[in-house]
């Protein structure tokens, strides 16, 4: 397992970035400061992950929205020290409860893995090892973390989280196949096993993509019970903006790799000041609306992590990028402060400009 | 919701009687196609029953002499009853009409030689043993080599040990056996005299010798099999470490030995199986050019001694003992698929 840490490296285009750096002792349950993952490829440095910095206390949700390739699943598999890649480049810090973990040894890594962090993944289709049973798969993750445990103690374990994600009869379908269960059934299995140990961080992945749509608002229940029920920090990840509104006290916004927005839920639903958070409202489907009124979208796709364009990587996309003259188009924009405590913004549009937009052309529209 | 839980036993019994009914079935196939070839091909050509029956009789026979083979042979008979005769004679031997004597041909009867006049079976049998010890002591050596360097080269992709196994590989996939063989008889046996005399012994006799003079084909053949098993063990692990199931396994915190062992090389190693059976299966058949190469008396050497002397009942019992070996092999394979791939059983 190759983490390395290049925490020597000078920061990139980041005027704060000192200042965090030198504090000391982070205060935080989870404390992601100034991450970074990039990965060598044959074209060329591809920045996945730029710069990213985060705070999550226990019992606290926070969602990180973005499109596909912004950056959002190797942020978390960075998290859980899942990119085993040579040609991965990791710097920053990630600290989880006292610890710094990109720092720390592989298998310290391996004993946090499914016991005070687990994740669960995007597809429950494939996620599950065809080859051995749902119970076998789960008694596995809470075995692995308690060596001692006889295998009975184990398998009753297991058939107890299945009970608790909603599993009918789970003392027989414990020993099921994966491909004896649905899609639903399969992610409740994946929740159960990454719950089985009581884990304080819970990262997941997309838990409600591949599933029907009956059985996503299902999930997104059960993960808040659960999460009541234990009090763990969560991480959802996703690209559907009403699923974190359900769940997620505060959400991050993520760009080709870098946090363009991010604050309380409520804020970032009710003055958002992005025009990428803008977007991704607008494309929001809502039963309200007349069913002729078009979606605001996102016009164009999101730009290759290879070669971003110059200043803010979203002005190619941005409507309102010539607003304030050449400067979107040169320089990258901070990420500061804006008109709430707490919530943080990147765009060059004066504070004053951003909210009259929002108010006049994209609210209405919303 | 329907009540699915544990393996449906009547599934997976049906699934097994399946399998059973096909292979003998394919057997059937296998027999009749082989007797087409050799019997009706030569037909189509314009070859008499009286020529075929003039191969067991000496040189210049009489034509009363011929006719008379020919109808004791049943050359004369309907080809559909010749067949029938010669699946009986397998199943429960058969009478026949040679010379001045009735001579009754024990089951299994695969006829007998026309140059040698001797029963066919015997012969064969005798020889299967050594074709077995060949085989069987080789497929242990491949897999055990093969897929040790297929998972290391997999696990270190890219690396000094990952490009030199894998060009050695290439090099043993690409290399003949004939070439392999005479190099390691030239250099282990000639210049280096480590295994001399080679000769088959076996291995009731005396099994230490029985091992000693087995250890170059055993290696020869073995380095053909290891290479091919090492490259497509090391695809196959490349592809399973990419999976999803996989990425799940490590974030439960499991030590990287227990991803790889269990759950990787588990799910890689599966569809070798199918490739084993057949490999092991072919084998049986006869290793043609290792045995011939170190002149071990097996099945092969026999098939091709049957091929050059246009020895018709050799050639017809060796094809139907060699497509025996690969329907059984492929019998037992879909029968072990039930134990090893959970998804057989419920399908």
């Amino acid at each position: 397992m190759r983490r390395k840490s290049h925490k020597r490296q000078p920061p990139v285009a980041s005027v704060n970035s000192t200042e965090t750096r030198s504090r000391p002792e982070p205060a935080s349950f989870l404390d992601v400061r100034e991450l970074r993952i990039h990965f060598d490829t044959d074209d060329g440095l591809l920045r996945a992950v730029d710069g990213v910095s985060f705070e999550l206390e226990q019992g606290r949700t926070l969602g990180i929205v973005g499109e596909s390739g912004s950056g959002k699943t190797v942020t978390s598999l960075g998290i859980m020290g899942l990119h085993r890649s040579r040609r991965a480049r990791i710097s920053g810090e990630i600290w989880l409860d006292g610890e710094e973990l990109l720092s720390a040894a592989p298998e310290r890594i391996r004993q946090l893995r499914g016991q005070k962090m687990a994740m669960v993944f995007q597809d429950p289709m494939s996620a599950l090892h065809p080859f051995y049973t749902v119970g076998a798969q789960i008694t596995e993750a809470y075995q692995a973390h308690h060596p001692k445990t006889d295998r009975r103690t184990a398998r009753d374990r297991a058939v107890e989280m299945l009970n608790r994600v909603g599993i009918p009869r789970a003392d027989q379908r414990v020993d099921d196949y994966p491909h004896q269960f649905s899609g639903g059934m399969r992610q409740r299995a994946l929740i159960a096993m990454a719950l089985i140990n009581d884990p304080s961080l819970l990262i997941a992945d997309e838990p409600t993509t591949a599933l029907d749509v009956t059985v996503q608002a299902q999930i997104l229940d059960l993960i808040r019970d659960l999460q009541q029920e234990f009090g763990s920090a969560v991480i959802l990840i996703t690209h559907d903006l009403g699923v974190v509104a359900e769940l997620a006290h505060d959400i991050l916004v993520m760009y080709a790799g870098k946090c363009v927005e991010k604050g309380p839920a409520t804020k970032l639903f009710t003055a958002p000041e992005h025009p990428y958070t803008w977007g991704l409202l607008g494309s929001m489907p809502r039963v309200d609306r007349a069913p002729q009124e078009r979606l605001l979208s996102i016009p164009g796709n999101p730009p290759s992590l290879i070669r971003l364009p110059q200043g803010c990587a979203f002005h190619p996309r941005c409507p309102f990028a010539d607003r304030n003259g050449e400067k979107s188009f040169t320089e990258v924009p901070e990420l500061t402060g804006a008109s709430d405590p707490g919530h943080q913004v990147a765009c060059h549009l004066p504070p004053e400009e951003r909210r009259r937009i929002f108010a006049h052309d994209v609210a209405p529209r919303l | 919701m329907a009540a699915r839980r544990g393996p449906r036993r009547p599934a997976v019994t049906a699934y097994i009687i399946r399998r059973v009914v096909g292979a003998v079935f394919l057997l059937f196939a296998v027999t009749a196609i082989t007797f087409a070839i050799f019997f009706l091909v030569p037909r189509l050509a314009g070859e008499t029953s009286t020529q075929l029956a003039a191969q067991y009789v000496g040189r210049d026979p009489s034509p009363e002499a011929l006719a008379a083979v020919e109808k004791n042979l049943g050359f004369d008979l309907p080809l559909y009853q010749q067949y029938w005769q010669f699946v009986q004679g397998i199943f429960a031997g058969r009478t026949f009409q040679y010379g001045p004597d009735p001579s009754y041909c024990q089951a299994p009867c695969f006829g007998y030689s026309f140059k040698t006049h001797l029963p066919v079976w015997p012969e064969i049998a005798e020889r299967i043993p050594v074709t077995l010890s060949l085989a069987a002591g080789a497929a242990v050596i491949w897999v055990v080599v093969g897929v040790a360097i297929g998972v290391l080269s997999a696990l270190k992709r890219g690396s000094l040990f990952d490009r030199l196994s894998m060009g050695v590989a290439l090099a043993g996939v690409s290399l003949p056996i004939f070439f392999t063989a005479l190099i390691s008889l030239a250099l282990f046996s000639y210049k280096w005299p480590i295994f001399e005399n080679l000769r088959y012994v076996p291995l009731t006799e005396d099994p230490v010798l029985w091992a000693k003079n087995l250890v170059l084909p055993w290696v020869t053949l073995a380095f053909l099999y290891s290479a091919l098993y090492a490259r497509l063990t090391r695809a196959g692990m490349l592809e399973t470490m990419g999976e999803d199931y996989i990425r799940t396994a490590r974030a439960k915190g499991l030590t990287e030995r227990r991803v790889v062992v269990r759950h990787g090389l588990r799910a890689a190693l599966t569809p070798l199986v199918t490739i084993f059976g057949l490999d092991l299966g072919l084998l049986l058949g006869g290793a043609v050019l290792t045995e011939t190469a170190f002149s071990l008396p097996g099945v092969g050497q026999y098939a091709v001694q049957a091929i050059t002397d246009n020895d018709l009942p050799k050639i017809m019992a060796v094809t139907t003992l060699g497509g025996f070996f690969i329907v059984v092999a492929n019998l037992i394979v879909d029968v072990l698929y039930v134990a090893l791939d959970p998804r057989v059983r419920y399908s």
